[in-house]
């Protein structure tokens, strides 16, 4: 049968979708052991989720969240930071450490006849670090070097200004990186403090997803974590749900002055919704509409219709408290100033002028729900998954109704979340870009001098 | 281990690969196209990435951009372009297959009379804006840029980037851009790989109801090149750059890939650099702390590849401290060769490597991009378990061997520093022209 061409083939039904079983259970200690079965491929996936982030950074140590956790796999118990190299090599192991604002997540994948010296190696790291000077005094040059090279790399500027602008005192104002005077003044002692009031078991979940039964993982993960003590008398870590909100922007457009540059970096949003807020489903095919995916008003503005960008986006930042709205694009020079003007006009017309289509509505919500499975795909996305629902507290449920959620919306609903969540005059834009070459064109947005700020 | 697959070639040449994972109700579709910048001309450069770009912006039947259907119908979809091979793929919710399959097989047929001169100059644009985002913004660049053309004379394929140069850019031709598309955007210059929720011999059909009815046009030109000549002598080039601290590049030519000495060199780099307790990183990172960083790679290539070891000094420490201790640890190696210890670890993660490959699917990587990748590559999709043995039968002794073999040669050697700073490059570099 020849292909019919007349027309595009209408994909079929929808295949069920079902999230794998998670098995909970919970450590004399507190410690939380979810699993899930994967047997796809013969990995194991251990995902370790403590809910305490850069957000938990006291006010004048940023970046101590993430130092802590960098200095995990850097000797733990008798091991030297070169054993747990070792240890880690040998196994042909991955270990990421990712620390966010809200949360500090390590996770280690490796061949399934690793499982348990792997968790061994895991949980020697989370409950005894070493945490010694010498260690320490190399992990902080690096990170400072670091600092250092990120001064000449535009999407670093834009997001560390963007941040600071946004958020200001609030604990979500800084990058969980941190700064350089901060880090010069740590001390181990701190770092020290630091672990006891955080890495608490009673706060931790483990999840295992991978090649093996419910009860081999669960009963790997009790032998590795079940000795686990908490720390007698130690403060809390900072939250950042019980922290005042951040207040309004002081300047609505801020530059960082880039001699010379090819391209404008730029960053327009404000603060948001936190993740329990009741339009989250609402807000995803906003931003699916917006400039979640190729074919979002805003991509296909800029870069399909102007040739301005290599590429625009935009996301909502769901987090414990309100986090930021954020479009971010890096544009040629001379497009700058045109556009910023399209895309506050694109964030405007959203919320009413131009509402949200029957036909953007089902793209989106279609781009979200047949799309979904994709997600779930490899142990470590389930395990990354399932440590969602820890993290915000989700039903167990969630995923199962995640669909048909979103395909309950209709278009009113979604324009009615832009307008309730979008508010224009709160919205800062940041450019990292040549002053000199854009000053002229800037002044024409009428949106004020732009606040000059500097490099740190 | 394995990937089971099921290979069929239609009339006009083209192959099909079906394998079948029931894991996840998504299907992978992979089309790989035997093209890339080694089929590029000398003032012609940036042709194959550029139409990649042009193969998202319809076709004769569905000339309304390539995202939008099939984003609606949950697929994500991206290409890429290198210097040997174009891809594009598809990863969709099991009921989009037909429509993957429609889309791919429109745009392989029946691109031309959907290309515009108008759509040709936006993605131009997007282009360029993608080399200054990627290339002539980003801190080091331009480095790459330097090193290939150090390596290859200009007349190899290999001398320029895939991205192009911008010249060739802005002086490319609608013309010239439709005449490449027919003489490698052929049936026989592709394969299509589908992986995943699939039945194979629904896929099959699939395949030649959608790709049997193209043209099989004439087979594209062989590449002409001879293979690179040795560098004479080491060549020193310098790079003044937007960045805090100076950078070094060593770069040595090496066997191409699959040849002799490929997957050797392979696990030199991984027990130079890869992981804390590698021979550089803990010789310059850890305890002598001349680098914030050190990478190792072979480069693997069809034509030939390269070695490459790159190192970025810490504040006060020089480009030549780096140069001698990296000379020194190769020197050890090749006089010593590796250790147990470490061809054990060095093993174990190239066997890791493996396995994490078929965690997926598609995409970037995965189950179909592997086997479009041995099929296009050594026209024989079922090479995984020979792949996995190059590296499983290396020997301590062929890596000390190969090791002197390639990384005792001239070399290329690329000083990146601070602008101004010309004090900070190794003596004797020369200012490389290079944007």
């Amino acid at each position: 049968m020849p292909a019919d061409r007349t027309r595009l083939p209408e994909p079929g039904p929808d295949h069920p979708f079902v999230f794998p079983e998670i098995r909970r259970r919970r450590l004399p200690n507190g410690v939380r052991v979810w699993t899930v079965e994967h047997r796809q491929v013969p990995l194991v996936s251990v995902l370790c989720l403590l809910p305490v982030g850069a957000s938990a950074d006291p006010p004048d140590r940023p970046g101590l969240a993430a130092i802590a956790a960098d200095m995990l796999d850097e000797g733990s118990g008798d091991r030297s930071a070169l054993d747990v190299y070792e240890a880690l090599g040998r196994m042909g192991a991955q270990l990421d450490t990712d620390v966010g604002h809200d949360a500090t997540l390590v996770s280690l994948t490796t061949l399934e006849r690793f499982l348990q010296p792997g968790l061994d190696l895991v949980a020697d790291m989370l409950m005894h670090p070493r945490l010694e000077q010498r260690e320490f005094d190399r992990v902080r040059d690096l990170r400072l070097n670091r600092l250092l090279q990120l001064r000449d790399m535009p999407p670093a500027q834009a997001d560390r200004a963007f941040t600071h602008l946004l958020f200001r005192n609030h604990p979500y104002g800084h990058l969980p990186l941190g700064s350089e005077g901060a880090l010069r003044a740590m001390t181990v002692r701190e770092l020290a403090a630091f672990h006891r009031s955080a890495f608490d078991p009673a706060r931790m979940t483990i999840v295992l997803v991978g090649d093996a039964t419910h009860d081999v993982l669960a009963e790997a993960a009790a032998r590795a974590f079940g000795g686990w003590t908490p720390s007698a008398d130690a403060p809390p870590p900072i939250d950042p749900v019980a922290a005042a909100p951040p207040p309004a922007v002081a300047s609505r457009l801020a530059l960082v002055h880039r001699p010379g540059a090819a391209q404008s970096e730029l960053r327009i949003g404000q603060v948001a919704v936190s993740r329990e807020t009741p339009d989250y489903h609402a807000l995803l095919v906003v931003n699916m509409v917006l400039g979640g995916q190729f074919i979002s008003r805003l991509n296909l503005k800029l870069r399909e219709e102007k040739g301005y960008t290599y590429g625009a986006r935009t996301a909502f930042e769901f987090r414990r408290a309100p986090g930021p709205f954020v479009f971010q694009a890096s544009v040629q020079s001379d497009a700058t100033t045109d556009a910023v003007r399209e895309t506050l006009a694109e964030l405007r017309a959203i919320r009413g002028e131009r509402p949200v289509t029957r036909q953007e509505l089902e793209l989106g919500r279609a781009a979200l729900t047949r799309g979904y499975p994709r997600s779930f795909e490899t142990a470590d996305q389930i395990a990354r998954a399932a440590a969602q629902l820890a993290l915000y507290g989700l039903p167990d449920d969630y995923f199962s109704r995640f669909v048909p959620m979103v395909l309950a919306l209709d278009e009113a609903q979604v324009t009615r979340a832009a307008a309730a969540h979008l508010d224009p005059p709160r919205l800062l834009t940041v450019i990292v870009g040549d002053r000199d070459r854009l000053a002229p064109s800037l002044a024409s947005l009428d949106m004020g001098d732009a606040a000059d700020v500097a490099v740190g | 281990m394995n990937i089971p697959f099921t290979k069929h070639t239609l009339g006009n040449g083209l192959d099909v690969l079906v394998h079948e994972d029931h894991g996840c109700p998504i299907v992978a579709v992979s089309v790989w196209y035997h093209v890339g910048s080694k089929n590029e001309r000398p003032g012609r450069t940036g042709f194959a990435h550029l139409f990649e770009h042009l193969m998202f912006e319809g076709s004769q039947h569905y000339d309304r951009g390539y995202f939008h259907p099939l984003q609606e119908a949950g697929a994500s979809l991206n290409g890429s372009t290198n210097a040997d091979r174009t891809n594009y793929w598809e990863v969709a919710p099991t009921s989009a297959l037909e429509l993957a399959l429609w889309m791919e097989s429109d745009r392989m047929g029946y691109l031309l009379p959907a290309l515009t001169t108008a759509k040709f100059e936006n993605q131009r644009d997007v282009v360029l804006n993608e080399r200054r985002q990627n290339y002539e913004n980003r801190p080091y660049g331009l480095a790459g840029m330097a090193i290939v053309s150090a390596l290859f004379p200009p007349d190899h394929p290999y001398h320029w980037l895939t991205i192009g140069e911008a010249a060739d850019l802005h002086a490319a031709r609608l013309e010239q851009v439709k005449a490449f598309f027919q003489t490698y955007y052929r049936p026989r210059n592709a394969s299509l790989a589908l992986a995943g929720d699939v039945d194979t011999a629904r896929a099959i059909a699939l395949a030649e109801q959608y790709f049997g009815e193209i043209e099989s046009g004439e087979p594209p030109p062989p590449v002409d090149a001879a293979p690179p000549p040795p560098l004479a002598s080491e060549i020193r080039m310098l790079l003044e750059d937007r960045v805090e601290l100076p950078r070094l590049y060593l770069a040595w030519h090496s066997p191409a890939l699959f040849a002799g000495g490929d997957a050797e060199l392979d696990l030199v780099a991984e027990l130079l650099a890869s992981g804390k307790t590698s021979r550089l990183y803990r010789a310059l990172v850890y305890d002598q702390r001349l680098a914030t960083e050190v990478a190792a790679s072979q480069n693997s290539r069809e034509l030939g590849s390269f070695f490459q070891v790159v190192a970025t000094a810490a504040p006060g420490r020089t480009l030549a401290e780096l140069e001698r201790a990296i000379t020194r640890e190769i020197a050890t190696l090749v006089d010593k060769g590796p250790t147990e210890t470490e061809m054990e670890r060095c093993l174990a993660q190239a066997e890791a490597h493996f396995i994490y490959r078929l965690q997926t699917v598609g995409g970037f990587g995965g189950k179909s991009d592997q086997l479009n990748a041995y099929n296009v590559f050594r026209n024989d999709p079922a090479y995984f378990e020979r792949d996995l043995a190059r590296y499983r039968n290396a020997t301590a002794g062929a890596l000390q061997q190969m090791a002197g073999r390639y990384l005792r040669s001239a070399r290329a050697v690329l000083s990146v520093v601070p602008r101004g700073r010309l004090a900070l490059a190794l003596p004797g570099s020369q200012p490389v022209a290079v944007s």
